[in-house]
């Protein structure tokens, strides 16, 4: 196991992805992904990997690259954000629907026009339809934590994962992180074996994305939902696997004491994470850096009192797992701390509606709980979302009425 | 993943897909002069001219090659029909 380190976080990710060896990288530079590539293109040029860099002349063409190269039987990665990944769109499809185990990672940002190079997670929900996995890391430990699991996913259930990132947020900042070795990752994700049969081989030569008749198409994309659902407990299982193997790098800090984990304010597993009050009146659902401050808030109301007790409490839940969508687990949780007020605050907005998040929590809880369910839109195009914005939150999220509200300032 | 996506190279005949077109073209080969046009212009490679017969001995006659649709993958386009200069191919409304 290697130390701690203060990493940027692009590098944390590059660093990792060294480690895990795949054979071919193909990317094309667009802020706030770049410096990751650009680590990885280092690695190559300097001797110290071994994969086939190839530059692609677009977002396009890198997707094009590592689906082929996929299809051949080996690991590949990519890493996009924004525009970049809005050209990958048509061959995202074509990676899910061939059920290739592609990785890759979305530093998200903000989608022109206007433009602006800045974090939110706007480009990532334009795809979640996709048929990919999509994962959400809080901080820079839990982006290594989610790209290691999301090449033993992949190659387990034959579905793409993309990691998503808070650009700039995890990007580009500084933290503490520790890098599990390559050794110790292999361990835990073995070599990639793909099935004689299902990859391209001149010894056997098959033919892969041929096309499909009605008579056909339906079960194939029913089966691909289907085994997107069933992934969930894949998830959970190889999340605690990963506990087990690198047992320093995930476990939350405690908040307080308590026999069962929800007594101690703490859920953890692969698909989601609740931190705060055993008994929470107001629960902020939430994904990806801001959780970080909103967890914050909690701390501070904790420590003037009050917050963690009976009734008026407050909690986060943080969804790590959007695609499959972990419906039960989030109904489940909310009922146990007995939420009364639900917010739901995300950086993307479905523009005529609301957000995102907030139609999959309300359409989940819907008929299952009894609680106002709120829709917060923060952070659009890198605005920051300070404990102040949080606060203002908690307090609206109190009561009827109002269901969809830009929080600005 | 149960159901295996991947294909043996060259099985996309397995499809037949005939059962798209709406019109059907129907030759009529007593009056056809055998050019071989409707066969090279059919955008889906289905008419076939099929070959002529081997004259028998003190027959005298090449028997000329005549175009043969296969059913199973004309969409009914009518490309040959529109293409035949002696307007042998009619297109019929396709009766299942
Ligand atoms: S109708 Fe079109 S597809 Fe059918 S035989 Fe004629 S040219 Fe070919
Ligand atoms: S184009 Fe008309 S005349 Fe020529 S081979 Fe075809 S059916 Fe016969």
């Amino acid at each position: 196991m290697s130390k701690p380190q203060i990493l940027e976080g692009s590098r944390a990710i590059a660093l990792t992805i060294k480690n895990i060896k795949p054979s071919v990288v193909s990317a094309y530079p667009i802020t706030p992904q770049t410096h990751i590539v650009e680590d990885l293109a280092h690695f190559k040029a300097d001797g110290e990997a071994d994969y086939e860099y190839v530059r692609a002349e677009s977002e396009f063409a890198a997707a094009s690259i590592i689906l082929g190269a996929s299809a051949t039987g080996v690991r590949v990665y990519s890493s996009t954000s924004s525009q970049g990944l809005l050209l990958m769109t048509e061959v995202i499809f074509n990676i899910a629907g061939m059920r290739l185990p592609v990785v890759i990672t979305c530093a998200n940002r903000a989608v022109s026009a206007p433009i602006n190079i800045w974090n939110d997670a706007q480009d990532v929900m334009t795809i979640r339809d996709a048929g990919w996995i999509l994962l959400f890391a809080e901080n820079h430990q839990e982006a290594v934590t989610q790209h290691i699991l999301a090449y033993k996913i992949a190659e387990k259930l034959n579905l793409p994962v993309i990691v998503n990132v808070d650009g700039f947020v995890l990007t580009h900042s500084y933290e503490e992180v520790s890098i599990p070795s390559e050794k110790d990752i292999k361990k835990f994700l073995p070599d990639y074996q793909p099935k004689n049969g299902t990859y391209l081989d001149p010894a056997n030569p098959r033919t892969l994305g041929a096309f499909a008749t009605p008579a056909d198409y339906m079960e194939i994309r029913q089966e691909l939902h289907d085994d997107l659902i069933s992934a969930l407990p894949v998830i959970k299982d190889e999340y605690e696997k990963y506990n087990k193997a690198f047992p320093s790098l995930t476990h939350p800090v405690s908040a307080r004491g308590g026999s069962t984990p929800l007594e101690r304010g703490i859920i953890d597993n692969g698909l989601l994470e609740y931190y705060g009050s055993p008994r929470a009146k107001t629960v902020i659902v939430a994904m990806g850096s801001v959780v970080g401050t909103i967890k914050e808030v909690i701390d501070e109301k904790k420590s003037s009192g009050g917050i963690f007790s009976a009734g008026g409490g407050i909690g986060v839940l943080k969804l790590k797992t959007f695609r499959p969508f972990p419906a039960e687990e989030i109904i489940k949780i909310l009922k146990d701390v007995g939420a009364k007020n639900v917010a739901v605050a995300e950086k993307a907005v479905s523009l005529g509606y609301a957000g995102p998040l907030y139609l999959e929590v309300k359409a989940a809880v819907q008929g299952k709980i009894n609680a106002n369910v709120k829709n917060f839109i923060v952070g659009l195009g890198g605005r920051d979302v300070t404990r102040e914005m949080i606060r203002s939150i908690i307090a609206k999220a109190v009561g009827k009425g109002g269901e969809v509200e830009f929080v600005g300032k | 993943m149960s159901i295996d996506i991947t294909v043996q190279p060259g099985s996309t005949t397995i499809n037949k897909t005939g059962g798209w077109r709406t019109f059907r073209p129907s030759t009529d080969l007593e009056h056809c002069i055998s050019c071989g046009t409707c066969a090279r212009v059919c955008p889906e490679n289905c008419i076939k001219m099929t070959a002529p017969l081997l004259p028998k001995e003190g027959l005298g006659v090449v028997p000329k090659p005549k175009p043969q649709t296969d059913y199973d993958f004309c969409k009914g386009c009518g490309v040959c029909a529109s293409e035949c200069p002696v307007k042998v191919i009619k297109m019929e409304l396709e009766r299942k």
